[in-house]
């Protein structure tokens, strides 16, 4: 009985129906599609992009050369110079990234004990020669004066959890 | 309009043939070329995206309508490689071979009543002729590649191709039984009536394995194994590249289209009217006429890319199945319904 009501079941394509309405019914349905450049999808407060080196609201830079980030860095993607400054407190000469090397695993920024080194919302960018893709200290600080309000704000929202 | 007809008369006859072809084949042409674009933007939506919609015309988008030409253009200026160790004239034959027959079934394909390039009371036979003639290309253009691939693609599609005719051959003679005429303007005429006097009815099984035998034919998915990416590449045409290539892609989707128009002609009454003929008399739009056919065809043509956007690829020995243990043996069957149908002469349809 059962392999008669299969074989009417297969010669009536009655599967193929059922698929059919399937796409069928998909057809009208909403389209998941982003339109990139012009539509872009939310970007999380951890998200983590390109870099930046923040600094104090009266203008100081935050980072004290303790090199936690360097000597975290997985992929050896951080090169840390430092001597003291004129004023007596340690600074650095060159910080410098790597982003060839760089993994985006953002222990530099969990590392930092000072919120100095972050990884900003950034993803679009790109490099045209080669050598342009070593992030230098001033580089990484105009990003985190130009970011310094979404920065400090995505930090704020994470501040019950880090 | 007799200063035109005047006209007309004068040239010489090699013109009018060449002006006549090419009315029929710049809109086919077109067709297609929009068929490639029809196909990626409805399988885009039935897979939930929004397929091409950026290139259009003028600095317009116009929802990317401007795709089908850029892709002919890009193909045009692409190189032709021939793989060493090909044969270069049959190699470049294929492609011709392909297309020739695709184009050369619309001599015989009547557009309204009696607008018909060649009225051949042979009709029927003229097209199967020139449906079956189109896998010579491929088995050329799979021999000639020089390719492990090409070959066995070729191989598989004649074999294809060769068992679906047989199905597809019998669907017809059950058409041509039940019209009693070979010729394609009588096959319409003979489906005089409404929307329930037309073929499909009474013909219900072969016009279903007539429309999927030609999705076989044509090796379109869930038959397209000769091409199967995931197992052969490309099948037949991994070789070609540019123009040769576009030239197989246009003869895949004018046979497309030339079976979608021959199943809306035999079996939903090409450019008769769905209503009752009293009512359509005169009526703009309602009456019989070449809109009709266009409706139709277009119907078979959106099928064609449904089923593509539904269903997965037969496994080989299952398409072997299908056509030779069920198509054949429910078209021979039919074939004798109708018979008796025709010789009873069945109200309704054959009185």
């Amino acid at each position: 009985m059962k392999a008669i009501t299969n074989y009417i079941r297969s010669l009536f394509l009655f599967e193929l129906l059922k698929g059919l309405s399937v796409t069928g019914s998909y057809f009208f349905a909403r389209k998941f599609t982003l339109q990139y450049p012009e539509q872009k999808a939310p970007v999380s407060p951890r998200f983590r992009g390109l870099h930046a080196l923040r600094r104090y609201p009266n203008g100081e830079e935050r980072c004290i050369a303790c090199k936690l980030c360097e000597a975290v860095c997985p992929a050896l993607a951080i090169t840390i110079e430092a001597e003291p400054r004129d004023d007596g407190s340690r600074r650095t000469t060159r910080y410098d990234i790597d982003l060839f090397k760089c993994i985006y695993c953002g222990f530099c920024e969990e590392s930092c004990p000072v919120d100095s080194i972050v990884e900003t919302r950034i993803y679009e960018y790109h490099f045209e020669n080669r050598g342009e893709q070593i992030m230098t200290k001033q580089m990484l600080l105009d990003i985190g004066d130009k970011y310094e309000k979404q920065l400090a704000a995505d930090r704020a929202v994470q501040a019950n959890v880090r | 309009m007799d200063a035109v007809i005047e006209l007309w008369t004068a040239l010489p006859v090699v013109i009018q043939i060449m002006i006549k072809i090419v009315t029929i084949m710049l809109p086919l042409m077109i067709l297609v070329a929009y068929y490639t674009y029809a196909e990626r933007k409805i399988i885009g939506y039935m897979q939930v995206r929004m397929g091409p919609n950026r290139v259009g015309f003028f600095g317009m988008r116009l929802w990317g309508l401007g795709q089908p030409i850029a892709d002919a253009v890009k193909l045009m200026f692409k190189e032709i490689v021939v793989p060493s160790g090909a044969n270069k004239l049959l190699f470049l034959i294929a492609p011709m071979l392909s297309i020739g027959p695709a184009l050369a079934a619309w001599a015989v394909f009547p557009f309204n009543a009696g607008l018909v390039l060649a009225d051949v009371n042979a009709g029927l036979l003229y097209i199967l002729a020139m449906t079956s003639l189109g896998v010579y290309g491929v088995i050329i253009a799979g021999w000639a590649s020089n390719s492990k691939y090409a070959s066995l693609g070729a191989m598989r599609s004649a074999a294809q191709i060769v068992s679906y005719e047989i199905a597809m051959g019998f669907a017809l003679v059950g058409v041509l039984v039940a019209a009693g005429s070979l010729n394609l303007g009588d096959i319409v005429a003979a489906q005089q009536g409404s929307v329930f006097h037309w073929f499909w009815l009474p013909l219900m099984p072969l016009f279903l394995i007539y429309f999927i035998s030609g999705v076989a034919e044509t090796n379109r998915a869930p038959f397209d194994v000769a091409e199967g990416e995931s197992e052969i590449v490309a099948g037949f045409h991994v070789e070609y590249s540019g123009m040769t290539f576009a030239v197989f892609f246009l003869a895949e989707y004018a046979n497309m289209i030339l079976i979608s128009a021959l199943s809306a002609l035999m079996f939903l009454g090409g450019w008769l009217s769905p209503l009752p003929e009293a009512w359509v008399d005169g009526v703009f739009l309602l009456d019989h006429g070449f809109h009709w056919l266009l409706i139709k065809t277009f119907f078979f043509m959106f099928l064609f890319l449904w089923f593509r956007a539904t269903f997965p690829r037969y496994r080989y020995d299952q398409i072997m199945r299908l056509g030779w243990k069920v198509f054949i043996p429910i078209t021979i069957v039919w074939i004798v319904v109708v018979a008796v149908m025709k010789v009873t002469a069945m109200p309704w349809w054959f009185n």
